[in-house]
């Protein structure tokens, strides 16, 4: 292989207590490339999620960026690397108003004190690339609407140039306009150069977006799938379970990578 | 009083979009109702948001001092006034630390004993040893924040509920000083000297106080100007100058006027301008700084803010460090009020009173909203029940009562509105 893909994972396993949430993962983003991460409920999506953004680290496995080995053991070190995550539940501060979460933990400082002016008008500027409807930046995010909360989500993923997204579930709570936005938004990412990670459990969306799928299944890896290639049908089964007596390996071979 | 100003100021924020919704529309005099439709659909939003800052708590405050000058002519008189000035301070200083902690949804309940400590260090140090006032003055202070520190390291680290955490502390620093102050059961403090002078000595230039006001509000000014400049430097949403002005101005007529009645009796406390000068600093701490930011952060959602990858740990530690510091020198006012320290210093119902008064003037018990001037306003209107209830001869059981009752008022209208920002929020 010419150049190592942007993120790969060999063997990462996740235990909470006595069960076991993720065995022997493998998985691997390129650059300017979208991977759907598809499964059932409680097949380990989110918990593979926590595990590449350290909020819940790996037990064990190996994580490579770039080819090289890295230790992701809490959310500093995957934001060091580049990797920026927009979880399914958004965590933001619901006190806080939208420049005060889209710069949590990276506040600029003008003289030791923040610079209040200078994030209100980069915050702006952010925003204005991703959604027409701008909230009221002053407003505490509580009192913002749903989809407004996503992109005031998104916005602070991007800050600071990531490189590889992580998106749970982006559009779960989102309508028919503000879907088509986030959608678009991915399609401009990919464009960009970043890795995607999108978990989602609509089909129509990873067939429109994704380049490749992966298919968790109770913890384990259960297919790959070349989404141009392979049919929604395959791909459904895969999630589901109902091809679960075909070797695993099989599929993987058959996605030709 | 200053913090009622601030408020004006947040309940005028929305009217920069006044300027910009006028060139967006042909029609000036349309554009004109538009905004002001605008706005005044901003402040229906905060009213039914439960967004009213300080209002309901400055007219309780009014309430309650109008009731008792109605009661008893002496109540408002420039005596009255200056001695509750300075009776605020000790516990107001403690209920500034208590907000910080409200503000992570926490409680301290260690401050009083802590209070009680500092004290005795002090006392002990400086009375029975003979070390100098100033080295025993900071050793005290410092014992507070060390006795603050150990509590928020293990409430952080074990991930107890501080308020269990604090309950032991409480016990244990209550012990410590009583083992400190062993046998000898009352101290007496030099009446002459530093610890007493805090609270004795006051600025008796009529020019001091006046200056100290019109201070005040040129600073705020300069930085309300300040920032609009900036904002306006890159085409931002700012305030008007005249809207700048005006908050300035108003808060100088008020300064001025507190001012003019502390001149009326003995001038300016130092007492008082320490507590209002700690509070301005940290609440400039809490709202400009990136350990502020941190605070509100972590008050606001604990999962969001370790994810944005924030020390949980440490900003719990320093959060308890701060109210055990604050707890330490409010307890060296209070000695320096009354001059001694005794095996019953920081016991009693100060430690209600300071939580009593941070959540009256209207910081959250749910955590993530409040500021240090909430716990100005609050002990402001707790001392000034306190005091009109001695000047009108009322037993203390009906003092206890009514104080209660405000106390309820506040914790529902709190969770009231804490209701509706959900349901403002969901909606």
């Amino acid at each position: 292989m010419p150049t190592p893909p942007l993120l790969a994972l060999h063997g990462v396993c996740k235990r909470f207590g006595v069960v076991e949430v993720l065995t022997d993962i493998e998985l691997e983003i390129r650059a300017g490339e979208v991977v759907a991460l598809l499964g059932d409920n409680g097949a380990g999506k989110s918990t593979l999620v926590k595990a590449i953004s350290g909020v819940t680290p790996a037990d064990r496995g190996v994580i490579r960026w770039e080819g090289r080995t890295v230790h992701i053991k809490r959310p500093h070190d995957a934001r060091d690397l580049g990797i920026a995550t927009v979880y399914q539940d958004l965590a933001l501060c619901g006190n806080l108003d939208v420049v005060g979460n889209v710069y949590l933990g990276r506040e600029i400082r003008r003289f030791g004190f923040l610079d209040e002016v200078e994030m209100e008008r980069r915050t702006r500027h952010l925003l204005e690339g991703l959604t027409r409807s701008i909230p009221d930046l002053r407003a505490p995010v509580v009192s913002l609407s749903s989809g407004q909360r996503q992109t005031v989500a998104i916005a602070r993923s991007l800050l600071g140039d990531p490189r590889l997204l992580l998106l749970d579930e982006p559009t779960a709570a989102l309508g028919f306009d503000q879907t088509t936005e986030v959608l678009d938004l991915v399609d401009q990412f990919r464009d960009r150069g970043l890795g995607v990670l999108l978990i989602s459990h609509n089909m129509g969306d990873v067939k429109a977006l994704a380049d490749r799928a992966a298919v968790l299944r109770l913890g384990r890896n259960n297919g790959f799938f070349n989404v141009s290639t392979a049919s929604q049908e395959q791909i459904i089964s895969s999630v589901t379970g109902a091809t679960e007596n075909v070797p695993r390996r099989m599929a993987h071979r058959e996605a030709g990578w | 009083m200053v913090k009622g100003m601030r408020n004006m100021a947040d309940d005028t924020q929305p009217e920069p979009a006044a300027p910009t919704a006028k060139t967006r529309q042909p029609h000036r005099g349309q554009a004109v109702t538009r905004a002001v439709q605008g706005w005044g659909a901003v402040v229906r939003r905060k009213v039914r948001a439960g967004e009213l800052g300080s209002l309901p708590v400055v007219l309780v405050l009014v309430t309650v001092w109008i009731i008792f000058q109605a009661l008893n002519e002496n109540f408002l008189s420039p005596r009255n006034l200056s001695n509750l000035s300075v009776d605020i301070v000790g516990t107001g200083l403690i209920a500034v630390g208590i907000v910080f902690v409200l503000l992570l949804g926490e409680l301290d309940l260690s401050v009083g004993s802590i209070s009680g400590l500092a004290a005795a260090v002090f006392a002990v140090l400086n009375v029975n040893n003979g070390v100098p006032e100033w080295l025993a003055l900071i050793v005290a202070v410092l014992a507070g924040t060390a006795a603050g520190t150990v509590q928020g390291y293990s409430f952080a680290r074990t991930r107890v509920p501080a308020f269990v955490v604090t309950l032991a502390g409480l016990l244990t620093w209550n012990g410590f000083m009583l083992s400190i102050l062993g046998t000898s059961g009352t101290i007496n403090l030099d009446e002459n000297g530093l610890v007493a002078k805090l609270t004795s000595y006051y600025f008796t230039h009529d020019g001091v106080a006046y200056g100290v006001a019109a201070g005040a509000a040129g600073v705020v000014f300069l930085v309300s100007h300040q920032d609009r400049r900036r904002r306006k430097a890159v085409g931002m949403p700012h305030r008007s100058l005249r809207g700048i002005a005006a908050r300035s101005g108003a808060l100088a007529v008020i300064a001025l006027a507190a001012a003019y009645v502390l001149n009326r009796f003995q001038g300016l406390p130092l007492a008082l301008l320490l507590f209002l000068v700690l509070v301005a600093g940290l609440d400039v701490v809490l709202r400009r700084t990136h350990y502020g930011r941190q605070v509100y952060a972590l008050g606001g959602g604990v999962e969001a803010a370790r994810r944005a990858s924030l020390s949980v740990t440490r900003v719990r530690t320093a959060v308890l460090a701060v109210s055990g510091t604050m707890a330490a020198v409010g307890g060296l006012f209070l000695a320096s009020r009354i001059t001694s320290v005794s095996q019953n210093s920081g016991s009693g119902i100060l430690l209600l009173n300071a939580i009593a008064a941070a959540v009256i003037g209207g910081a959250s018990l749910f955590g993530g909203r409040g500021s240090p001037w909430n716990a100005v306003l609050g002990i402001l209107i707790i001392q000034s029940i306190a005091s009109g209830m001695s000047i009108t001869d009322t037993p203390t059981a009906v003092q206890f009562i009514i104080t209660g009752g405000v106390l309820f008022a506040a914790v529902v209208i709190d969770s009231l509105s804490r209701r509706s920002h959900e349901a403002h929020g969901r909606a």
